[in-house]
């Protein structure tokens, strides 16, 4: 049994516009997805701005709470418990978020950061509380002197490493990382990335890993999901999603990702547009305005999540009759005009 | 105008000798080097990356070219020499007029670039009527054409529009509308997509790779980021702690780095075909600028330093046509091996 379950996850927000706030419309942020997080494994969720990957992570942390669709935890769904199983499973999932110089409150120490979980959330003696403190500094690379300092006198990869440290206070069995990496320096960002892999190898706790620098989503994790407009386009094991991409979107996704090497020459895929307003999303397929290869069906009907080779691909191109017709499954890139 | 293609052969356009711009602080009491001793070409219709971590001194550098530094820093040495003349000695009036007409520059954040108060049609037309003292609809007219440049859905109505009308894209296609409105011959890109989103990214440096060959433009890049370096540039200047450590052509930097910290950002940076290995991480921080190191700036992170890297700030050396490394080690075939020593090799402790 999978850590975490999202079935048909849904958030919808009401938006009013105009001034006036006269017109009514709805903000499909997430829109009946779902996915599932291992034990100490890591799910990766890839999309660009508006896909719903930060409201995904809210739902989860149950910051906001789902208009539709379940979240089970350990087999549980999270409507059903009770105020101590609510208790509960906010000490089990923690979060690190991307910007580490606004998330550490200036006037706490150190010591008072990382123990205030504990406080909170347990009952422990000071003497005890301290010792925690110290292993936790020590599990995240730093000092024992750090404890007493406040989070001005740290560098960006240092705040990080002490937001970690804070998340682990509970030991939680799932951590929500929100671009954690982002805010920080190449040369730190390594440090941070291999720290966050040796703890899950150590602690086996789970990630449910967001951000929009793709190879290091596909490093740091298991499972991908790929979402555009509040939808699961595509999602698989992250080695081969990364590799062969099969959802036009994700493939044009990749493609747009920076090459590593000047030599790496590759089918370069320019969406034409913008993600168009998940106020009032395109009919049919989400993507089919910006896809070089939207068929008229993909404007009427909207294509269902479906078993292709080792994953599950929405497209109606990899639907039997359409591959029957020969709509080949593997594309040649389309570059569009650019 | 045509540019003069690719050649490195002739004159650069941008010239820059050991260049120095040093932030002094009202006492006078703290000197921060942020561009120390920077020596750098770029010629027309090439692209150059500067790359650097924050605090490296990489938008220093800019805005030093642009000569738009804020009231503390000094340029206290070097040359820039632009088309054939100096822009260091270039008295303000005269660098009014190389500033948005022969070098343009395009900012970080779209937002804080374009004033919101102010019509699109308006800001794009601006350079035109002060350089070039068109009138108001000839500058509208010049504008409408720009924004179809950077494929800006129908120009004739977003010329009237606002900056909160347009999205982050668009908006950074403005700026880069403004950017190339009076045709520059260099135009420096600072972190120009970072606050894009991907594929909004790929359409984005197509463009200015389009314009640059339309216009024979030569383009300077300032980013953190390696794969905007890979994908753009030909040129490769890696910034560390106010210096230019490493430059040369990009792809032979990318295949064989001269310099400790390029090898190190390069083995940094997660790549979609990687297995399961660690990444090779650069122990430590980068050193406060006010207070280097005697030696060379990243010998206390360097993994390969010897006692020379601690003792004096290496120069720059040649290791190959084109190319400049500032580390002792570059020289070290040179350097006889009794001399050198293989046990000369300094623990580094961790920061």
């Amino acid at each position: 049994m999978a850590l975490l379950e999202a079935a048909t996850l849904t958030k919808h927000f009401q938006a009013r516009r105009g001034i006036f706030g006269g017109e009514r419309g709805t903000v499909r942020a997430v829109d009946g997805i779902s996915f599932a997080i291992e034990r100490g494994q890591t799910l990766g969720v890839v999309g660009e701005s508006g896909c719903g990957k930060t409201t995904t992570a809210k739902l989860v942390l149950g910051l906001e709470e789902p208009t539709g669709g379940t979240i089970r935890f350990d087999g549980r769904d999270l409507q059903a418990l009770d105020a101590s199983g609510r208790r509960n499973y906010r000490k089990s999932v923690q979060a690190v978020f991307q910007d580490p110089y606004a998330s550490l409150n200036p006037r706490m120490r150190i010591s008072a950061i990382i123990a205030e979980p504990l406080v909170t959330h347990e009952q422990l003696s000071a003497a005890a509380v301290k010792d925690r403190v110290l292993e936790l500094l020590d599990l995240v690379g730093l000092p024992a002197r750090a404890a007493d300092l406040f989070p001005h006198e740290f560098s960006g990869g240092q705040r990080q490493r002490i937001a970690i440290a804070r998340a682990l206070a509970l030991s939680p069995k799932l951590i929500v990382l929100d671009e954690p990496v982002s805010a920080l320096d190449v040369s730190i960002r390594a440090q941070i990335l291999n720290l966050l892999r040796d703890l899950q190898a150590r602690l086996g706790v789970s990630y449910l890993f967001i951000a929009h620098d793709l190879a290091a989503v596909a490093h740091m994790s298991h499972q991908i999901v790929v979402m555009y407009l509040g939808k699961i386009v595509e999602s698989g094991a992250a080695k081969q999603l990364a590799r062969a991409p099969k959802h036009p979107y994700t493939e044009a996704l990749f493609s747009a990702a920076l090459p590593s090497h000047p030599d790496e020459r590759r089918d370069e895929i320019i969406l034409a547009g913008e993600v168009p307003s998940p106020l009032n999303p395109p009919s049919g397929c989400r993507f089919h305005p910006r896809c070089p290869h939207a068929m008229p069906r993909c404007a009427e009907e909207e294509p269902r999540l479906a078993a292709v080779e080792d994953r599950v691909v929405a497209c109606h191109l990899f639907d039997a009759a359409e591959m029957r017709r020969g709509a080949a499954p593997r594309l040649e890139p389309v570059a569009q005009a650019g | 105008m045509q540019g003069n293609g690719n050649g490195m052969t002739g004159a650069p356009l941008l010239d820059i000798q050991n260049l120095s711009t040093h932030y002094v602080s009202s006492q006078g009491t703290r000197v921060v080097r942020a561009v120390d001793d920077v020596s750098l070409r770029i010629h027309a219709g090439e692209t150059l990356g500067i790359v650097g971590e924050s605090g490296s001194g990489k938008s220093t550098l800019a805005l030093t070219i642009m000569r738009v530094l804020p009231p503390a820093a000094r340029i206290v040495g070097g040359r820039m020499l632009f088309e054939g003349e100096d822009l260091v000695q270039k008295p303000d009036a005269e660098m009014r007029q190389v500033r948005g007409k022969r070098i343009a520059m395009i900012l970080q954040d779209p937002m804080a670039s374009l004033n919101p108060l102010f019509t699109i049609g308006n800001q794009v037309g601006e350079p035109i009527r002060v350089h070039e003292g068109a009138s108001r609809a000839s500058a509208w007219d010049r504008a409408r054409q720009l924004l179809k440049s950077v494929r800006i859905p129908s120009p004739e109505t977003r010329v009237t529009q606002y900056p909160h009308e347009m999205s982050g894209g668009m908006r950074q296609r403005i700026v880069g509308a403004i950017g190339i409105s009076c045709e520059p011959r260099l135009l420096i890109a600072d972190e120009p997509t970072t606050s894009l989103d991907l594929t909004i990214q790929a359409q984005y440096l197509n463009l200015l790779r389009d314009l640059q060959r339309q216009h024979g433009l030569a383009l300077i890049f300032i980013t953190h980021n390696l794969g905007i370096v890979a994908k753009m540039c030909d040129q490769l200047a890696v910034m560390y702690a106010g210096r230019v450590v490493e430059s040369g052509p990009v792809s032979r930097i990318f295949n064989a780095p001269s310099h400790p910290y390029t090898e190190a950002l390069l083995n940094a940076i997660p790549r979609m075909s990687d297995g399961d290995q660690r990444l090779t991480a650069i122990d430590g921080q980068p050193p406060d600028l006010a207070a280097l190191p005697p030696g060379c700036a990243f010998a206390p992170r360097c993994p390969r330093a010897v006692t020379e890297c601690l003792e004096a700030p290496p120069p720059e050396f040649f290791p190959e046509e084109g190319r400049r490394s500032r580390c002792w080690l570059t020289e070290r075939s040179d350097i006889p091996r009794a001399v050198l020593g293989s046990d000369r090799r300094v623990a580094t402790g961790a920061a």
